[in-house]
């Protein structure tokens, strides 16, 4: 059998692909094999496919492209390149462009895990009170009631709480 | 230390574990990045050498890290980094030599933080079985201490900040090692992975990013990092390994009941090519004993010495280890090329699974 890419060498690799939804089937070549895989790998470098990704939600204005990081120097242009940031700093330079992204590799744009010990009490209450919202949500969503209405609780708590605490500092 | 590490018989791969029949190991790391400094691949040669020096000043103040030791990578050989990397304690990337990397390994070797990888810092805990949970506890542990220290580049939104926003949030890759041969051998592993991507989970091979399935082993871990707590993360993903360990017991059942003979034939085999070669390479080496792991789980062994279930998931386990191209580099003291490695890798499967004729 003939390879069916080169026409040329004896077919020796036997792929199936699905291109375009069809099925299709191939007999190719070592040669032309190992050109395909190395296609292929290229498409799963992870930065480029970042940065790909980047491009597809930013739709970027000009001057977008030639924003800088004040700390590190890093533009967004490079984060397109490597897919990695240069620094803490860059996601506040760049927040703009990366939320889109983060919606569509985390589904999320919010934080609702643990925050370090050192941060003021009072953000790590209000994301508390975020994280539990959010967990109130897929209570309701999974129909586990009794769930929610203890999650339920727990945030009236907190907000009122919250309230004291804030009408202590006002006075 | 790494005499010491070879000789390891409370590592994560003992099979001591909870569940560890399947699941032979669990697995957490956190990254973080100190405040104020540019991430690794951004940061000048001063800047990493300060990450450096902050995190081996800080450690010792660690309580977990108590008995532990801090490598500088720029001294170590490629046989050293690969080593390392086959105990599972860094990753390929880390093993690439280059100046101002460190790491942190506890005596034990189920902590280790590798200090200017792709982030700062890249703690993990890793444990012999299915205990995530523990996992976390101690590793949550390690990060509290660690922040009494050093202070983490940190939103009030996006959480802890990575380099790569694939990580951002918690920062948290949970993942469980799985041996699934009787999945593989009726054929239903790719539906299984293909459903895993779908709901947002990764599968992996043996040593990590970018590897194979050898010997039949599966690497799920959490996607998603961010928008869902630590807890939440981890109680996911030991769902989602309770479902898979639930389809691989069914279909070893299945073996049993439709393919014993096969089945047996297969396992017979593994271990005869295992006790009896002369030459065999790692890849070949791995999935026989693959097949001969599953033999000892399901009872098929019998009237051997590795028949008692306990002795011989330890002789296995460390085996899918030491058969390594590194770790029979350091056992031999000295280096190999492949074909030396091939003979002393059947020598050593065959002391070790009591073959005749050593």
């Amino acid at each position: 059998m003939v390879c069916d890419v080169c026409h040329k060498n004896n077919a020796t690799v036997h792929l199936t692909e699905i291109i375009n939804g069809k099925v299709v089937e191939m007999h190719i070549c070592q040669i032309c094999a190992q050109v395909k895989a190395d296609e292929l790998n290229k498409h799963l470098n992870i930065s480029g496919f970042l940065g790909g990704l980047a491009d597809m939600v930013g739709g970027l204005p000009q001057e977008r492209r030639v924003l800088k990081c004040p700390s590190c120097g890093f533009s967004y242009g490079d984060f397109k390149k490597k897919g990695r940031l240069g620094c803490g700093k860059c996601y506040e330079t760049f927040r703009g462009l990366l939320l889109p992204l983060l919606k569509k590799i985390h589904s999320a744009t919010i934080h609702t895990g643990k925050t370090p010990t050192s941060l003021d009490k009072k953000v790590s209450s209000q994301l508390k009170v975020t994280e539990l919202h959010q967990r109130l949500r897929r209570a309701i969503q999974l129909e586990e009631y009794e769930e929610a209405a203890k999650l339920r609780d727990q945030i009236k708590e907190l907000e009122k709480k919250e309230k004291k605490a804030n009408s202590k500092k006002n006075v | 230390m790494f005499e010491y590490f070879l000789n390891n018989k409370d590592g994560w791969l003992n099979g001591k574990g909870p569940e560890a029949e399947i699941v032979f190991s669990s697995r957490i790391r956190l990254a973080r990045n100190i405040a104020n400094l540019p991430f690794p691949s951004r940061a000048a040669s001063i800047q990493k050498r300060e990450v450096l020096d902050k995190v081996r000043e800080a450690y010792p103040q660690v309580n977990r890290l108590k008995n532990s030791t801090f490598v500088n990578m720029a001294e170590l050989s490629a046989l050293d980094s690969q080593f390392l990397l086959e105990r599972h304690l860094i990753s390929q990337e880390h093993a690439v030599a280059s100046k101002e990397k460190g790491l942190i390994v506890s005596d034990n070797e189920n902590i280790s933080i590798m200090i200017n990888e792709e982030d700062h810092l890249r703690s993990q805990v890793i444990l012999s079985g299915f205990d995530l949970k523990k996992c976390w506890q101690i590793l949550e542990e390690i990060d509290k201490d660690l922040e009494k220290k050093i202070s983490f580049s940190f939103l009030s939104d996006l959480g802890y900040l990575t380099a790569c926003p694939t990580n951002v949030g918690t920062a948290l890759r949970a993942s469980c090692m799985l041996h699934l041969p009787a999945l593989t051998l009726t054929k239903r592993i790719n539906k299984i992975l293909e459903l895993l991507t779908r709901i947002s989970f990764t599968t992996r091979g043996l040593f990590g990013e970018g590897t194979q399935a050898l010997g039949n082993f599966f690497q799920i871990s959490n996607q998603v990092s961010l928008g869902l707590s630590e807890t939440e993360l981890i109680d996911n993903l030991i769902g989602v390994v309770n479902q898979v360990k639930a389809q691989e017991i069914d279909a070893r059942n299945t073996l049993l009941k439709k393919h014993k003979i096969s089945l047996e034939d297969s396992v017979w085999r593994a271990l005869g090519i295992l006790r009896n070669s002369r030459l065999i390479s790692s890849r070949e080496a791995l999935s026989h004993l693959s097949v001969l792991c599953l033999g000892l789980d399901l009872g098929i062994i019998k009237n051997t010495d590795l028949s008692s279930k306990a002795k011989g998931r330890e002789v296995i386990n460390s085996l899918f280890i030491i058969i390594q191209p590194a770790h029979l580099q350091k056992i031999e003291s000295k280096s190999l090329r492949e074909r030396e490695r091939d003979y002393i890798r059947a020598e050593i499967l065959r002391k070790k699974l009591g073959g005749e004729d050593v």
